[in-house]
């Protein structure tokens, strides 16, 4: 286990991974399909992933178990072995990334509402908890809970982590921004109040992920920076907002187009950067590239 | 408009439950959706008149959001607060006093096993005064149509959330248009849009809840 808070205090700006889910549908997993299983059924396909992010100059990598909560496990009748998916996801990730580099274990929303009474406090919390101890002995050097809309469900992922493990915790939301131009989660939060609650909460590193493409993801890190000035903050952007064409998805920013936003990015306060959703291991590529030339 | 029936469709819009329901603050401790519509069918209040309330309610709920004003949780306040109304009208739509205006068979496509978006559209079409009838999640072609079979007078509505989705709900709007050409389709869910919608084969596309209740109610008025 590794501090990359240590890193980053030496003022380094760390180069983060692509998107998981792209590739895992590139190399065949169907709609419909777990991905967690893969871990298991393909385990070199996933391997093959996790490599590919190192090689193109990743100083961090992530895991395949975003979907890995015992609720959402339960679409596939595999909640039973949540711990079993989650630490094969974590093994697999540290063999590709060697002990030079990082391992982020991934923890996503389980897509239950509390404010609906879909599950309870409890329940929500013993399934991160799983989910954490998971990833730590399959030998993560932190926990990255993403993509987040409801801060009562993220703090209680930190929370659980930190209960679970003794690891760093990094939180990022999605944010979208609205008709009168402000950011918010569909469960209305904004970048500021986000920041507030999950460094109350006990996050180590904060961030945001998906959206709509680089650009936005600036004017969010700034509006983060406005109310936290020391935090590290992590960024993980979409290639841009997708559009269907004939009948393929297709995500409209190349590597060159965020490659050219990274150096503003780095500028207004954020210290860790990969992608998300349609990004690939050529944009981690340039933006390594761009991200060393920034030091 | 009577004032308990005023009352009500604030209820529903502010997402005020019950008397006990401790949201929103500034309506804590006062009668909410649940007793008011006890109250307005006691004082013989037509449930015509309380549906009417509800659907306005929920619309201007459904308004908002679709302005970006309110979010998901006040939504699903609001649905809440339908609900408990409604609890109170099933008696009179099972003997048939009160009619909704027509059916919607809803679901996310096969593929994909998000349920967010597609409950939050069957809330607010209900709150409109439509029947829904909500296939779930991960739904395949073949459910939908045995499901039209079934009911041959409904308007289909199908989510997906995921772009790796899009295809799947392509796929479906085709298989359902072979079979039953003149049943109405509309689509919606994050990574979609008016051209997409147009290039799969459906009749419309609605980027928030509100939407689909305005897509809907053309169709009675046809």
């Amino acid at each position: 286990m590794k501090s990359i808070l240590a890193v980053l205090k030496s003022g380094k700006t760390l180069v983060s991974d692509g998107a998981w889910g792209t590739l895992l549908h590139q190399r065949g997993l169907q709609p419909g399909e777990c991905p967690e299983l893969w871990n298991i059924t393909h385990r070199d396909d996933v391997f093959t992933i996790a490599k590919s992010y190192i090689d193109a100059g990743a100083d961090i990598i992530l895991t395949n178990s975003f979907g890995g909560s015992p609720s959402k496990l339960s679409h596939y009748g595999l909640q039973e072995r949540t711990a079993e998916l989650n630490e094969a996801a974590a093994i697999i990730s540290r063999e590709a990334a060697g002990q030079n580099h990082f391992v982020l274990g991934s923890i996503g929303p389980t897509g239950k509402m509390l404010l609906m009474d879909e599950i309870s406090t409890q329940e929500l919390k013993d399934g991160f908890f799983i989910q954490a101890e998971a990833l730590k002995n399959g030998g993560v050097d932190a926990v990255c809970i993403e993509t987040m809309s409801a801060i009562d469900e993220a703090c209680i992922a930190i929370h659980a982590v930190k209960e679970a493990t003794n690891l760093e915790v990094v939180c990022t939301f999605t944010f979208d921004k609205t008709a009168s131009d402000d950011f918010r989660t569909m469960m209305g939060v904004s970048p500021e109040d986000m920041v507030l609650a999950v460094k109350e909460a006990g996050a180590d590193i904060i961030g945001t992920n998906c959206g709509n493409g680089f650009e936005q993801m600036i004017e969010i890190v700034s509006l983060m920076r406005g109310v936290d000035s020391s935090t590290p903050i992590l960024v993980h952007a979409n290639a841009g907002k997708p559009f269907f064409k004939d009948g393929d998805t297709v995500f409209p920013e190349t590597p060159e187009m965020m490659a050219a936003k990274v150096h503003d990015l780095i500028d207004c306060g954020a210290n860790i950067i990969g992608g998300c959703c349609g990004t690939t291991p050529a944009h981690i590529k340039l933006l390594a590239k761009e991200i060393k030339k920034h030091r | 408009m009577n004032e308990l029936i005023e009352r009500i469709s604030i209820c529903v819009e502010r997402g005020k439950v019950n008397k006990t329901s401790p949201y929103p603050k500034d309506l804590a401790g006062q009668d909410g959706a649940d007793e008011l519509t006890r109250q307005a069918l006691d004082s013989n209040l037509g449930p015509d008149s309380i549906l009417q309330a509800c659907n306005v309610g929920m619309m201007k709920i459904g308004e908002r959001f679709g302005r970006n004003e309110v979010f998901v949780p006040e939504l699903l306040m609001a649905a809440k607060a339908m609900n408990a109304v409604m609890a109170h009208l099933k008696p009179f739509f099972k003997a048939g006093t009160v009619k909704a205006k027509g059916k919607f068979l809803l679901g996310t496509v096969a593929g994909d096993l998000h349920d967010i978006g597609k409950n939050l559209v069957s809330m607010v079409v209900e709150g409109n005064g439509w029947q829904v009838i909500d296939l779930g999640v991960d739904v395949k072609p073949g459910k939908f149509i045995e499901k039209i079979k079934e009911n041959p007078d409904c308007i289909v509505g199908l989510s997906a959330l995921l772009t790796t989705t899009m295809a799947s709900m392509s796929k479906t709007v085709k298989e359902i248009k072979e079979q039953f050409p003149n049943i109405k389709i509309i689509v919606g869910g994050a990574p979609l849009s008016h051209k997409a919608a147009e290039q799969m084969g459906a009749d419309g596309y609605a980027p928030d809840p509100q939407g689909a209740v305005e897509f809907l109610n053309e169709f009675i008025a046809a």
